[in-house]
């Protein structure tokens, strides 16, 4: 079959895949409709192809932890950890350790922010970080805020150290790329808890705890941008190197990481957002900080509260992400001669005096030192009075919605999803692997799904299917138009764009403050916070995808007469259909991070038991949990991505 | 090494790109043509070139674009490893040397101006030049000194604190050049050195050139795609086409005397009394009775124009620099090479 396929030319042979696609998914169909008469080994994993995988990762664990003691490895190294946690906790938030000299007056830092900010951009960039600091000050957060801080403080360098190592590497040796192309690719596709249960095995939980987990989360950006920025360098950069006699060393040192600098930087900008992320979400395993606060608060429903500290962090994550890419796009530039010291180091200068008046002052002016919880302003009240208002006034609005998505589109969708044998499933997924990518795509999808049901926990994962299904529909169903309408013409594409840029630099833990508020804490909040989080991408793709359709095609089709709805239509969401996918595909995968997430607002699936894995530090149980979830990440990216480059080359776009 | 050992000679250099170009060039019998070796995969950018360059000697390369100048210099200073064949810098088979040899040679002895310059983007001017040096492990003020000299020889003063980003392309160029001559490099190869330069600081570049190798007796490989450039600079000029060398020789002999069809379709739109010596069309005097001041060896056909047509003696004395005879010259022969020969 397969040996026939081959020889036909490009067309008849995805119309053979088609074909033999349709095949399979009819054997699907009847799978599922004989759901009743069907042997009960094919409608749930029979009880001999479950394996005890759990039981054999911790099995490997407790290997690793006790005989090869590795456990007074990784204590050690947590303990240089935490060495410099205190250092940083006792600078940032004046917490008992060495050197004891901190906390650093607020007014010190947020003058060092306000120059930054000014040195890597302008004004408008000063007054984002200056004032952030302010704001943390201000409404009495310091010390969270802080706390967060200090964690990003330490763990960022480690990251950045390791990826670049790594990357280094990789980039040598095409045997260990090699090795780490697909371990990166389930470690970027792993859900944020898979990580942290390890972690509370070897190191236990607290700040230290948050911080390694940080660390280990926010490698993988960094190894990628390193073998990218590290491939890119100009061939003839390297051989000028080379020719004026430099030694490996010396050319990597002094020619190939200088060179690949912008990429390193944004993997620098990547990190740092992943930290931001993680340290946010390691509440969980006992991390103080902004995200253990709003944790508590949300959980309390205390709106106004939450919604205080939810600006706070976005605050942090803008202008962080700004800060480093300002830092990554920023060229060298030279000073006309004779320039003297104090100007060519005028920033420096800067901020030195302004520290030191700052300093002088605090030491007179309490409130410029610390502003107690006593003294800070809040603006909870008026939020709460404004939220209260608002839901009182939409509450028909979301009360009917609610019904209506719980009884009429929740649960009978979760309901088919789990009345459906799992080998229908399975011959649905290799129907869609085959019309997109022939037999090894069908075997990629059977591969992943197959693992699933393997790994005991099908209904559970069943239920994030159903999860993610439900809400990248809704956010297509949402974020399509709103792409399409934000492409019209150029400035709203920018701003459009530039929004959803911004959102997305957002810790996914954001996205439920809206979503608690307005619903609660039940099912559609989950859905809520997916499909908000979901849409960002496919807004931003689409908008992406039709504004990169080339303009001679419009024009001809204009040329033909077309009306506007034609020309999008048969012109350019064809054309943008290969970008606009590649916004499903992080749709998806962010939809899997955040229903993970949302589990603890209430869920029944995978995110659940992750959570339960978590409580009882059960390693095994977790890391299947992980990787279950990784498997649909990656199955989706698999197909999205086989799809699109199919799709692409028939467009002849590459 | 005595006198008359060549500073660079190549024996049948290959350089072929592709999957197992090894293995494919062993298996090659004869002499395939470059579409021959095109149908199995491989891309000959150097084919089969043997070539000797004597101390002290200008050799331009010249060709059409993508005729494998560039890979052949790259093979010359083993910035890439030849396929087949054997270069040797001063004697020594350089596909031999170890790491540490090599990264020697490169610092004591070999410059390169690259077609694209391969600037470091985050260095100033004065780093970018001072680089070598500081590979050499120079101390810094030593660095300094010796960057500023050759900044200023390429007429970049004043411009050391800027970043490459910052220059036009003809400025930047001259960094790539200046950061060649920061070594004092005995053999120095250039891919276009002059490219992106104006007439003016192109002229100025090519007497500063011929200046350096007159007084320093340097060995230069020089590709230019301007044979303009070519003759006031080539002791020999070598042709390529799709990686062969098609001839090398002295530019007189290349218009006079083209090896192949190919050669002499390249030099046809040259106007040949230019490039042609004096000296090149003196025969043995042979009991020709010379009378009259004799012409000089060094002057072009071009240039003794008026002469030719004016004087009426068949044979012409032609003199060395000394002023002692070397030959006659026949006027017929020179107007023809004049005003191209008489149908
Ligand atoms: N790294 C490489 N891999 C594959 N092919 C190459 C590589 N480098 C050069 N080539 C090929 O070798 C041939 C010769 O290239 P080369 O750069 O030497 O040409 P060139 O004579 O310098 O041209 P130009 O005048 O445009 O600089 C070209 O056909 C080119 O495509
Ligand atoms: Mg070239």
């Amino acid at each position: 079959m397969t040996d026939q396929t081959m020889t036909f030319s490009g067309k008849s042979q995805s119309w053979t895949r088609a074909k033999t696609g349709w095949v399979i998914f009819a054997a699907a169909c009847l799978l599922a409709l004989g759901n009743s008469v069907l042997p009960a080994g094919l409608n749930r994993p029979p009880e001999w192809l479950v394996l005890p995988f759990a039981d054999w990762i911790n099995a490997i664990f407790a290997f690793l932890r006790d005989d090869l003691g590795l456990l007074y490895l990784t204590r050690a190294f947590a303990d240089g950890v935490e060495w410099l946690l205190d250092v940083t906790a006792n600078l940032l938030y004046g917490k008992n350790r060495w050197p004891r000299i901190g906390p650093i007056p607020w007014t010190v830092i947020a003058s060092i922010g306000f120059v930054i900010g000014y040195a890597l951009q302008g004004w408008r960039l000063s007054l984002l970080t200056g004032g952030t600091f302010v704001w943390i000050a201000v409404m009495g957060q310091w010390k969270w805020a802080m706390e967060t801080l200090s964690v990003i403080v330490v763990a960022a360098p480690f990251s950045i150290l390791f990826g670049l190592v790594m990357g280094i590497l990789a980039w040598r040796s095409k045997t260990f790329e090699r090795i780490l192309n697909p371990v990166l690719n389930i470690a970027q596709s792993l859900p944020h808890f898979a990580y942290m249960i390890p972690v509370v095995v070897f190191i236990g939980v607290g700040p230290k705890a948050g911080a390694i987990v940080t660390i280990i989360f926010s490698v993988p950006p960094m190894i990628r941008m390193s073998l990218l920025g590290l491939r890119k360098v100009p061939h003839e950069v390297i051989e000028s190197g080379h020719m004026c006699g430099s030694t490996r060393w010396q050319l990597l040192r002094h020619v190939r990481i200088p060179t690949a600098r912008t990429e390193i930087l944004v993997g620098v900008n990547q990190v740092i957002m992943q930290c931001l992320a993680m340290v946010v979400l390691a509440s969980f395993i006992g991390m103080p900080g902004l995200g253990q606060k709003l944790l508590q608060l949300l959980q309390a429903l205390k709106i106004g509260r939450s919604v205080e500290i939810g600006i706070t962090i976005v605050l942090l994550a803008v202008m962080l992400d700004r800060c480093t890419k300002a830092w990554a796009t920023k060229q060298p530039e030279h000073f006309e001669k004779g320039t003297s010291f104090a100007v060519r180091n005028k920033f420096l200068l800067l901020g030195i005096g302004l520290s030191l008046a700052c300093l002088a002052l605090a030491q007179f002016i309490p409130l410029m030192d610390q502003i107690g919880r006593r003294d800070a302003f809040t603006i909870s009240k008026p939020i709460d009075a404004v939220a209260d208002w608002f839901i009182v006034l939409i509450d028909p609005v979301s009360q009917w919605l609610r019904w209506f998505l719980i009884t009429w589109v929740l649960i009978p969708i979760r309901d088919a999803f789990l009345w459906m044998p799992y080998a229908a499933v399975l011959a649905l997924l290799a129907a869609v692997g085959w019309a997109i990518g022939g037999l090894r795509s069908a075997l990629v999808c059977l591969a992943f799904f197959g693992l699933i049901a393997m790994s005991g926990w099908w209904d559970r994962a069943m239920i994030t299917v159903y999860t993610v299904v439900v809400a990248v529909s809704i956010a297509a169903i949402m974020g399509f138009p709103l792409g399409i309408w934000g492409s019209f013409n150029e400035k709203r594409a920018s701003i459009a764009l530039l929004i959803c840029d911004t959102l997305q630099t957002f810790p996914s833990f954001i996205y439920l403050i809206p979503v608690v508020m307005l619903f609660g804490v039940n099912d559609v909040a989950v859905v809520g916070a997916v499909v908000l989080f979901a849409a960002v991408p496919l807004v931003r793709y689409t908008i992406e995808g039709l504004r990169q359709v080339p303009e001679t095609l419009i024009e001809a089709a204009d040329m033909s007469g077309a009306t506007r709805m034609q020309t999008l239509w048969k012109v350019r969401l064809p054309m943008a259909l290969p970008t606009v996918m590649v916004g499903v595909n992080q749709s998806v995968m962010f939809s899997l991070f955040m229903v993970i997430i949302a589990a603890f607002i209430g869920t029944q699936d995978l995110g659940q038991e992750m959570q339960r894995a978590l409580s009882s530090t059960d390693v095994g149980k977790g890391l299947v949990l992980g990787l279950a979830v990784a498997f649909m990440g990656l199955m989706v990216d698999h197909l999205v991505t086989t799809w699109a480059r199919s799709k692409k080359e028939a467009l002849g776009l590459e | 090494m005595t006198a008359a050992t060549p500073v660079i000679s190549c024996k049948n250099v290959w350089k072929l790109f592709g999957a197992n170009p090894e293995q494919y060039l062993k298996s090659l019998t004869g002499n395939p043509g470059f579409d021959e070796i095109r149908q199995a995969g491989y891309i000959a950018a150097v084919r089969d070139v043997s070539l000797d360059i004597a101390k002290g000697e200008m050799l331009v390369i010249m060709g059409l674009s993508g005729s494998g100048k560039s890979t052949f210099v790259r093979c010359l200073s083993r910035l890439i490893d030849i396929t087949g064949g054997e270069v040797a810098v001063e004697g020594q088979n350089i596909g031999e040397m170890s790491e540490k040899e090599l990264i020697d040679l490169r610092r004591n002895k070999m410059g390169m101006v690259f077609q694209s310059f391969g600037l470091l983007p985050h260095r100033t001017v004065l780093d970018n030049v001072a680089f070598p040096l500081e590979m050499r492990g120079q101390d810094r003020h030593a660095r300094r000194a010796r960057a500023l000299e050759v900044i200023e020889l390429v007429g970049l003063s004043g411009r050391e604190d800027y970043f490459p980003r910052e220059l036009s392309g003809g400025q930047q160029q001259r960094v790539g050049i200046a950061r060649s001559l920061a070594i004092e490099p005995d053999i120095w190869f250039l891919d276009e050195p002059f490219s992106a330069l104006d007439p003016l600081i192109r002229r100025e570049m090519q007497d500063e050139f011929l200046r350096l190798q007159e007084m320093l007796g340097k060995t230069i490989v020089f590709i230019t795609h301007d044979f303009d450039e070519a003759l006031r600079l080539a002791d020999r000029i070598a042709i390529m086409k799709d990686g062969v060398v098609e001839q090398c020789d002295t530019p007189d002999q290349i218009v006079l005397n083209p090896a192949t069809e190919y050669v002499a379709k390249f030099t046809e739109e040259i106007e040949k009394s230019r490039v042609v010596h004096a000296g090149v069309l003196a025969r043995e005097i042979n009991g020709h009775s010379l009378t009259g001041a004799p012409i000089s060896e060094k002057q072009t056909i071009s240039e003794l124009a008026r002469l030719l047509v004016n004087d009426n003696r068949d044979f012409l004395p032609v003199a060395n620099a000394a002023g002692s005879l070397i030959g006659a010259m026949s006027r017929q022969e020179a107007l023809d090479v004049l005003l191209g020969e008489a149908s």
